[in-house]
């Protein structure tokens, strides 16, 4: 089955992926996603694993467009995990119920589908799970 | 630099007016300012104004009249209105004119507010993957805040509930039903931990404040209400803003924390001073956390202070006397406004059945929006 990534420089292919995000040259800050402007940002991969800062689920369909995600619209976790000396990122939270989502949980990032195209290639976009190793 | 007063008021009920559009209800709004102070508007010098949605501000010298007065345009998202009354306020001070006029107002259909990746500079993929929602905003701010200071599910409740009872005795107001607590609680949940009937929805409505010099103002002879201090800022780095797809580690304040220490400082006051409270509340929680980041109380202080009904009409700190965005909606260029207009109308005391019960020396409004923009205006009689 071919996939595809959301869009070029948002996560890696690798095992377990990573955010592509950049390095502000002059002043060491980090941001994500990349910005355009490489002169002035230095492409990182920021850390995969990390813990969730605040989160929320979404329950209703949000509009289209923006938003090109499977249908029918089943609700979906996400939040902010914080990823240790890089920055707190906005994410789709998966594989946890809701009732399990708490501020602290250890993350680690996957790649998940977020739709089919027409000709069946599937979207992937980045999610935060639980960090299996540590729950067990 | 000369103290600048607001010596007349005007508003268009907000909600949801068929029969106008939102110039239209802009012109209301400034034709019950003109007769609130018995002025024509040939007698005023200058108009700010500003309209989010609903068309530009300075077209309404079509209707109002050709007297070639200056008349600036704003646009401020959410603190459109804070906007206008700052140019107002700066155009009086600085001694140039001694009478003009603030103008916002806004028309927004059922379920606006699409915004466009690009709009914000955001990559397309951001909106397409469903995390470009300012509801999910509120939402994750809350919930980390609600952790992190005990902050329970019927705190937000009760805020909701004051708001839809201050709303039914506000004729102004949009949602004039009270509506229980179990029902605000029983309502669909839209993103955890908040419900539908915790969200204020986009609207329409019309505000019109006249500012004048002291030298005027005692002319005019009518009430007249000092601004005592107004602030406008944007975000500080490290804030935590709408449309983010990252924080900074390192965690700053806010525009509204900046903005009402700034108002607070020039006004020579403090929270303690302060008799009557309009804050921004988006939705529930917003009211609860900006309680805390204008400096009314400690963080985690709320759920008391709302168990104790110490925000309520008869309360030690009465908040969003009018029902606020909650009970009356959010047109966007006349939100600001709104929460001035309260003011004024409650140290008037012309409030009826939602005056305060507290003698009320000094107001206080804080708007705040998108993308981390803060007005703080603070009154005196």
């Amino acid at each position: 089955m071919a996939v595809r990534p959301i869009a070029p420089d948002v996560l890696t292919t690798g095992s377990p992926p990573r955010l592509i995000g950049g390095r502000h040259r002059a002043s060491g800050r980090m941001v994500f996603p990349l910005p355009q402007d490489r002169e002035s940002y230095e492409r990182v991969e920021l850390p995969s694993r990390g813990s969730l800062w605040s989160y929320t689920v979404q329950r209703f369909a949000p509009k289209s467009p923006p938003y090109r995600g499977a249908q029918p619209f089943q609700p979906f976790a996400l939040g902010y995990v914080e990823l240790p000396g890089a920055l707190i990122v906005e994410s789709r939270l998966t594989e946890v119920e809701f009732d399990e989502l708490r501020l602290g949980l250890s993350l680690e990032l996957t790649a998940t589908v977020l739709r089919h195209d027409e000709d069946g290639t599937a979207v992937l976009t980045y999610a935060f799970r639980p960090l299996r190793d540590a729950r067990a | 630099m000369t103290d600048v007063f607001i010596v007349g008021i005007g508003i268009h009920p907000f909600g949801r007016t068929d029969s106008r559009s939102g110039l239209q209800q802009g012109e209301y709004a400034a034709r019950a300012a003109l007769a609130d102070t018995n002025l024509q508007w040939s007698d005023m010098q200058f108009a700010y104004g500003g309209s989010d949605a609903a068309g530009k501000a300075d077209t309404l010298v079509t209707q109002l009249g050709l007297t070639t007065l200056p008349f600036v345009n704003v646009l401020n998202g959410c603190a459109t209105g804070g906007a206008a009354l700052f140019g107002a306020y700066n155009a009086v001070r600085s001694g140039d004119f001694d009478l003009g006029i603030a103008i916002g107002f806004d028309k927004h259909p059922r379920g606006a507010f699409d915004p466009k990746p690009a709009d914000w500079g955001l990559p397309d993929w951001y909106g397409e993957s469903g995390l470009m929602l300012t509801t999910q905003f509120f939402a994750t701010k809350l919930r980390r805040y609600m952790d992190l200071h005990n902050i329970t599910p019927i705190t937000l409740a009760r805020v909701a509930e004051k708001a839809y009872h201050n709303g039914s005795l506000a004729p102004h107001a949009w949602r004039r039903t009270p509506v229980s607590i179990d029902a605000i609680l029983g309502a669909p949940m839209l993103n955890d931990p908040l419900t539908k009937l915790m969200f204020c929805s986009p609207a329409e409505g019309a505000v019109a404040l006249i500012v004048a010099s002291e030298k005027k103002a005692r002319q005019l002879g009518g009430p007249a209400i000092r601004i005592k201090a107004i602030s406008l800022r944007t975000r500080p780095q490290g804030s935590f803003e709408v449309f983010a797809p990252y924080l900074d580690l390192e965690r700053g304040g806010s525009a509204t924390t900046v903005a009402s220490r700034a108002a607070f400082e020039a006004a020579g006051l403090g929270p303690e001073d302060i008799d009557v409270v309009q804050l921004q509340d988006t939705e529930s929680g917003a009211e609860v956390m900006h309680m805390a980041e204008n400096g009314f109380c400690r963080d985690g202080d709320q759920e008391k202070w709302l168990a104790e009904g110490r925000t309520r009409l008869d309360g030690a700190l009465p908040i969003n006397t009018d029902g606020g965005c909650l009970a009356c909606g959010e047109p966007i260029g006349a939100s600001g406004l709104r929460q001035v207009h309260e003011n004024v109308v409650q140290l008037r005391g012309t409030g009826g059945a939602r005056q305060v019960a507290r003698k009320v020396r000094n107001a206080y409004s804080h708007v705040y929006g998108a993308p981390g923009v803060s007005a703080v205006v603070i009154l005196q009689c």
